[in-house]
C-alpha cells in the first residue's frame, strides 16, 4: 500500500481516459459519473473546510454557481475561449469567498457557517434577479471545452474531463495537507491556541481552508457549466449545497477518499430515490429531501466520522527521514546572566476575581526557575499572559529587552518563547512526528501553493529532519509515526516538549512536564532539562511534583491566590512560613 | 417619498420585525440552553400558518397526522436512549408524552375541527397540534447528540429542517393559504391605518416578552434553563435535569413559531416552505444580536422588518439579497470588536 502510493494517480487517469469508451456502457451510467466527478470535487474542498479545519459550509452551490456564471457570461457573451473561464472563474470564487472569509475566520465557527447560509441565498436571489444572467432561465447556448480543434462535445469526452479534474483535486489536496500550510490547517482542529502558540496564524488559516474549498468549488462550477452548456439558479441552491454536505459527512468528512466515497453513494442514492419514491408514495411530493434530512442526522448519531473510516483501516503514513537534509538554522543565544524575562506588577482579573494580582519576577538567560504554588494559584494564566494566549488586565512583560505585553500568541512565538500545555494539546489525527513538525512551522516558510505544487520538498524535508531530531532528544523516535494520542498520556507531555523544541526557543515553558510519568522517565526528563540548559535554553516551570522540582531548579517562584508570596532558593522557599502556610494551612 | 409611505413602511417593518423578534428569542434561548442553533424553527411558523389556515377553513389540519407520526417516532427513540435503563414511571412517562398526549391532541382536533369554533378555540387548537412536535424532535433528533460540537448540531438541525420541509409537502400539499384577520377593526391615527392584526401582533409580542421575562427571572424551572444555559455540567451536578432543560427549550420554540405562524397568516400567503425565509430573518437577527443577548435580538430583528419593508419598496427583487447580505457588515463589526475568538470546543 505504501509503496503503491505515489502512483495512483497514473492509473486513475488511464481509467479516467478510457472507462467511458468501454463498449457497452450506457450513456446514461456516464452522464451520472460526471455529475459524481463534478460533486466528488466540491465535496474533496469540503473535506478540508468541515472535516479537517472544523467548519462548514453552507453555501458550496452556490460558490459553484458562481464559478459557472461567470465562466458562462465570459464565454458566451464576451467570446472568451472557455480555457480562461477557468481562471477567471476561480478569481471571482476566491475573492468572494475571501469577502466572507474575512469578517467571520475571527468569530467562532458557527458564524462562518451561519455567514454562508446568509450569502447563499443572497447570491442564489441575485442569480435569480440579474437580466445579465438571464434571471430564472439562466443562460444556455454555453460553448464547449475545445481541444486544438476538436470540441468536447459528448458526454465521454467529459468524462475524462472532469475526473482528470478529479484526480487534480485529490492530487493537490494531499499535497496541500502534506505540507507545512496543511499541516497548520490541520492543527486548528487540536485547539486553534496550541497551533497559534506555535506561530500559525489561526485566522489566515482558516481563511485559507475556506478560500480553498471554495475555489475546489467554483473549478467543479467550471466543469459544470461547460459539460451542461446551460445554467440557471436552481442547481445552486440551499439545497444542493446541503446534499455536498451530505457527501462529505457520510463518506467521511475528514479523508479524501471519503468524499469521493460520498459523492458516489449520495449520487446515485439520490438517482434511484428520484426513481423508486415517485412509484412508491406518488408524484407529489419531494421525498429524497425527507430522505436525506434523515439519513444525515442518522448518520451524525451513527457514524460521526462516517463510512470510509468503517470500511479503511487508517493510520498514519510512515515518514521517511531525509538523513541528508540540512539542519535548519539555529537562533543564537542570549548570553548568560543577561536579563531574558522580565514580568511586571502583571495582572489579570476576570470580572471580580483577580487571578494574577500584580506579580513581579525575572529569569536570566540560561536559568532554570519553577513556578509553583497550590492548586488555583495563578500559574497556568501567568504562563498564559506571557506567551499572549490571554491579554493582562495591567502590567507589563518585556522579553529579551522587547516589551512584549499585548504581543498575539504567533509573534510572541517568532521572538522565541516556546511552551508545552498543562492539558495536552496534541492533533489526535496526526501522528507523533507530524505534531512535532508543527513546532517547526516558523522556521520554514512554503507557502501553501507551493505545497500544493510540491515545491517545497526541501524544505518539508529539512523541516521533518528537525522534528525527527528533537523525538530523538527525548527519547521518542520509535514512536514517531504513531498516532499521537494513542501513547501513554506522560508521553504525550514528552513529545509536546519535542514540539516545543522544534520551534529552536530562548525560553521555554513547561506546564507540568513531569504529571503522569514513571520515576526513570522523570530523571530521563530533567537530565534532559539541564541539557537544554546547558546549550542556553531557559526554563521556566510550573511543577507539583516538588522532588522533581527542587532536585532540578535554580529558583523558586511561589503563587498563592494569584500573588506572589515567596522567591529564593529551595531552601529559602521550604522555610519561609507563608508558603508552608500555603500549602499545609496555618498552624496555629 | 412623503411621509405617508415612510409611515406605512415603517408600520410594515416593525409588524413583521416583531414576528421576527420573536423567532429570534426563541433561537437564542434553544441555543443557549442547547447550543443548537434551530434552522428548523421556521418551519415551525409554517406548520403553525397552515394549521390554523385548516382549521379556520374546518379541515383537520395535515399536522394533525404529522403529530401522531412523530409521536410514534419519539417514543421509538426515547425506548432506544433509555435502553437498559428503563422503569416503570420513566416508561409511562415517555408514554404519557409521545403517545397520549398527541393522542389526546388528535381526538380533541377531529372533533373539533368541522365545527368551526372560531378563532380563539383555533388558535388554542393549533398551539396544541404544533408545540409538541418540537420536543419530539429534540428527543429523536439532538438528544444523542447533545454532547457533539456546536458545528455538528448545527449540520443536524439543517437536515432537519430539510426532513420538516419535505414533511410539510406531503401533509400540507403544495397550496398556499391565508387565514382572515383576527378582526376587522382599524384603528385610523393621523395618516396611519393600523389595522387590527398589527395590533394582535405588537400586543401578543410584547405580552410573550414580558412573559418570557417572568419565567426566566422568577420561576424555578426558567432560572434552571439559565443554570443550564450557563455552564450545563455545573447544572447537571446541582441536580438540574439538563435534558428536560432541552426539551423545554424546545417546546418553547414550537409554541414560539407557531404563534408567529397564526400571527403572521392573516398578512401573507404561507405554503409549506415558507418557514425557512421567515425563520432566517429571525435567524439574521438573532446573530446580529450576537446569539447571546435576548434585548440585542429584539432590537436587530426590528431592524431587520424595517430594513426589509424599506428594500421591498425601492428594489423588490433584491429584497432577499439586501436583508440577507446585511449580515455581512455586522458580522465584520463583531469580528473588529470582538478581536480573535480563540475558542476550544
Amino acid at each position: 500500500m505504501k509503496a503503491l502510493r505515489p502512483f495512483w494517480p497514473l492509473p486513475a487517469l488511464l481509467v479516467a481516459l478510457l472507462l467511458p469508451w468501454l463498449p457497452g456502457l450506457p450513456a446514461f451510467w456516464v452522464t451520472l459519473a460526471n455529475y459524481t466527478g463534478i460533486s466528488s470535487i466540491v465535496a474533496i474542498g469540503l473535506v478540508v473546510l468541515t472535516g479537517i479545519s472544523g467548519m462548514t459550509s453552507f453555501g458550496q452551490a452556490t460558490i459553484l454557481g458562481l464559478g459557472a456564471y461567470t465562466t458562462a457570461v465570459l464565454s458566451k457573451y464576451c467570446d472568451i475561449s472557455p480555457w480562461l473561464g477557468l481562471p477567471a472563474g476561480l478569481i471571482v470564487t476566491a475573492a468572494g469567498a475571501s469577502l466572507l472569509g474575512a469578517v467571520t475566520v475571527r468569530l467562532s465557527g458557527h458564524y462562518l457557517a451561519l455567514g454562508t447560509i446568509a450569502w447563499s441565498v443572497g447570491l442564489y436571489y441575485t442569480f435569480a434577479n440579474l437580466d445579465l444572467l438571464g434571471r430564472n432561465d439562466g443562460i444556455s447556448g454555453i460553448p464547449p471545452l475545445t481541444i486544438l480543434d476538436l470540441k468536447l462535445l459528448d458526454g465521454r469526452a467529459s468524462f475524462s474531463v472532469i475526473w482528470i479534474g478529479v484526480i487534480l483535486a485529490a492530487l493537490a489536496t494531499n499535497n496541500l495537507l502534506d505540507s507545512r500550510a496543511g499541516r497548520a490547517i490541520r492543527a486548528l482542529k487540536g485547539g486553534a491556541v496550541a497551533a497559534a502558540s506555535f506561530g500559525v496564524d489561526t485566522p489566515r488559516t482558516r481563511l485559507l481552508a475556506f478560500v480553498y474549498a471554495a475555489v475546489l468549488a467554483g473549478f467543479a462550477g467550471w466543469l459544470y457549466a461547460h459539460m451542461q452548456r446551460s445554467v440557471n439558479p436552481t442547481p445552486f441552491g440551499f439545497y444542493q449545497s446541503i446534499q455536498y454536505l451530505l457527501m462529505t459527512v457520510i463518506g467521511g468528512a475528514a479523508h479524501v477518499p471519503g468524499a469521493l466515497l460520498g459523492a458516489v453513494l449520495v449520487t446515485t442514492v439520490n438517482d434511484r430515490l428520484q426513481d423508486i419514491l415517485p412509484r412508491l408514495f406518488g408524484a407529489h411530493g419531494n421525498y429524497e429531501s425527507i430522505v436525506f434530512g434523515m439519513l444525515l442526522i442518522a448518520v451524525l448519531q451513527w457514524a460521526p466520522n462516517g463510512i470510509w473510516p468503517l470500511i479503511a483501516r487508517i493510520r498514519p503514513r510512515a515518514r521517511i527521514i531525509r538523513a541528508d537534509a540540512l539542519r535548519l538554522p539555529a537562533r543564537a543565544m542570549p548570553a548568560p546572566g543577561t536579563t531574558l524575562l522580565d514580568v511586571a506588577r502583571l495582572r489579570r482579573s476576570f470580572g471580580g476575581l483577580v487571578a494574577v494580582n500584580d506579580v513581579d519576577f525575572k529569569l536570566a538567560a540560561g536559568e532554570i526557575v519553577g513556578l509553583i504554588g497550590p492548586n488555583g494559584a495563578g500559574k497556568s494564566t501567568t504562563f498564559n499572559l506571557i506567551t499572549g494566549i490571554d491579554t493582562p488586565t495591567a502590567g507589563q512583560v518585556s522579553f529579551n529587552g522587547q516589551d512584549i505585553t499585548g504581543w498575539p500568541a504567533r509573534r510572541i512565538a517568532a521572538a522565541g518563547i516556546a511552551r508545552t500545555f498543562q492539558h495536552v494539546k496534541l492533533v489526535p489525527t496526526m501522528s507523533v512526528i507530524e505534531n512535532t513538525a508543527i513546532g517547526a512551522h516558523l522556521r520554514g516558510h512554503a507557502s501553501a501553493l507551493a505545497g500544493l505544487l510540491r515545491l517545497d520538498r526541501t524544505e518539508d524535508a529539512r523541516l521533518y529532519a528537525e522534528a525527527a531530531r528533537q523525538l530523538a532528544r527525548v527519547g521518542l523516535a520509535d514512536m514517531a509515526d504513531r498516532p499521537a494520542t494513542s501513547l501513554a498520556l506522560g508521553q504525550q507531555r514528552i513529545v509536546e516538549i519535542a514540539r516545543a523544541l522544534c520551534l529552536d526557543p530562548v525560553m521555554l515553558l513547561l506546564d507540568e512536564p513531569a504529571a503522569g510519568l514513571r520515576h526513570n522517565e522523570k530523571v530521563e526528563l530533567a537530565a534532559l532539562l539541564r541539557r537544554l540548559q546547558g546549550e542556553g535554553v531557559t526554563i521556566l516551570l510550573v511543577e507539583h511534583d516538588m522532588e522533581f522540582v527542587m532536585g532540578l531548579v535554580e529558583r523558586l517562584v511561589v503563587m498563592d491566590f494569584g500573588t506572589k508570596l515567596a522567591e529564593g532558593s529551595a531552601e529559602q522557599v521550604r522555610n519561609d512560613p507563608r508558603v508552608i502556610e500555603a500549602y499545609l494551612g496555618s498552624v496555629e | 417619498m412623503d411621509s405617508t409611505i415612510l409611515a406605512i413602511l415603517l408600520q410594515d417593518g416593525v409588524v413583521n420585525g416583531a414576528i421576527y423578534a420573536l423567532l429570534a428569542l426563541s433561537l437564542v434561548l434553544v441555543f443557549a440552553v442547547t447550543r443548537v442553533i434551530y434552522v428548523a424553527q421556521g418551519e415551525f411558523v409554517a406548520y403553525g400558518a397552515l394549521t390554523y389556515a385548516a382549521l379556520d377553513g374546518g379541515h383537520l389540519p395535515g399536522s394533525v397526522a404529522l403529530l401522531g407520526v412523530l409521536g410514534l417516532a419519539g417514543c421509538a427513540a426515547g425506548l432506544w436512549q433509555a435502553r437498559g435503563r428503563l422503569d416503570r414511571p420513566a416508561v409511562l412517562r415517555l408514554l404519557g408524552e409521545t403517545i397520549v398526549l398527541p393522542a389526546v391532541i388528535a381526538v380533541a382536533a377531529i372533533i373539533l375541527a368541522p365545527m368551526k369554533p372560531g378563532v380563539l378555540v383555533e388558535v388554542l387548537l393549533t398551539l396544541a397540534i404544533v408545540t409538541p412536535m418540537s420536543p419530539l424532535l429534540y428527543r429523536i433528533a439532538f438528544q444523542p447528540l447533545a454532547d457533539a460540537p456546536v458545528l455538528v448540531l448545527l449540520i443536524a438541525a439543517v437536515a432537519l429542517h430539510l426532513t420538516l420541509t419535505g414533511l410539510g409537502l406531503v401533509f400540507f400539499g403544495p397550496e398556499g393559504f391565508r387565514a382572515p384577520a383576527f378582526s376587522d377593526i382599524t384603528i385610523t391615527a393621523g395618516p396611519l391605518m393600523i389595522p387590527g392584526q398589527a395590533l394582535w401582533i405588537g400586543g401578543l409580542t410584547f405580552a410573550l416578552m414580558t412573559a418570557l421575562f417572568a419565567f426566566f427571572e422568577r420561576s424555578l424551572t426558567g432560572k434552571a434553563l439559565r443554570a443550564t444555559a450557563v455552564n450545563r455540567l455545573g447544572a447537571r451536578l446541582v441536580g438540574i435535569p439538563t435534558e428536560r432543560a432541552g426539551l423545554i427549550a424546545f417546546a418553547l420554540a414550537g409554541f414560539i413559531g407557531a404563534l408567529s405562524g397564526v400571527l403572521i397568516v392573516p398578512l401573507t400567503t404561507v405554503y409549506y416552505d415558507s418557514g425557512f425565509m421567515i425563520g432566517l430573518r429571525g435567524f439574521t437577527a438573532a446573530i446580529i444580536g450576537g446569539l447571546g443577548s435576548y434585548p440585542g435580538a429584539v432590537l436587530a430583528a426590528l431592524l431587520v422588518g424595517v430594513a426589509e419593508s424599506f428594500s421591498s419598496f425601492w428594489a423588490s427583487a433584491f429584497k432577499e439579497v439586501i436583508v440577507f447580505t446585511a449580515i455581512i457588515p455586522v458580522l465584520l463589526w463583531r469580528s473588529l470588536r470582538h478581536g480573535p475568538a480563540e475558542e476550544e470546543e
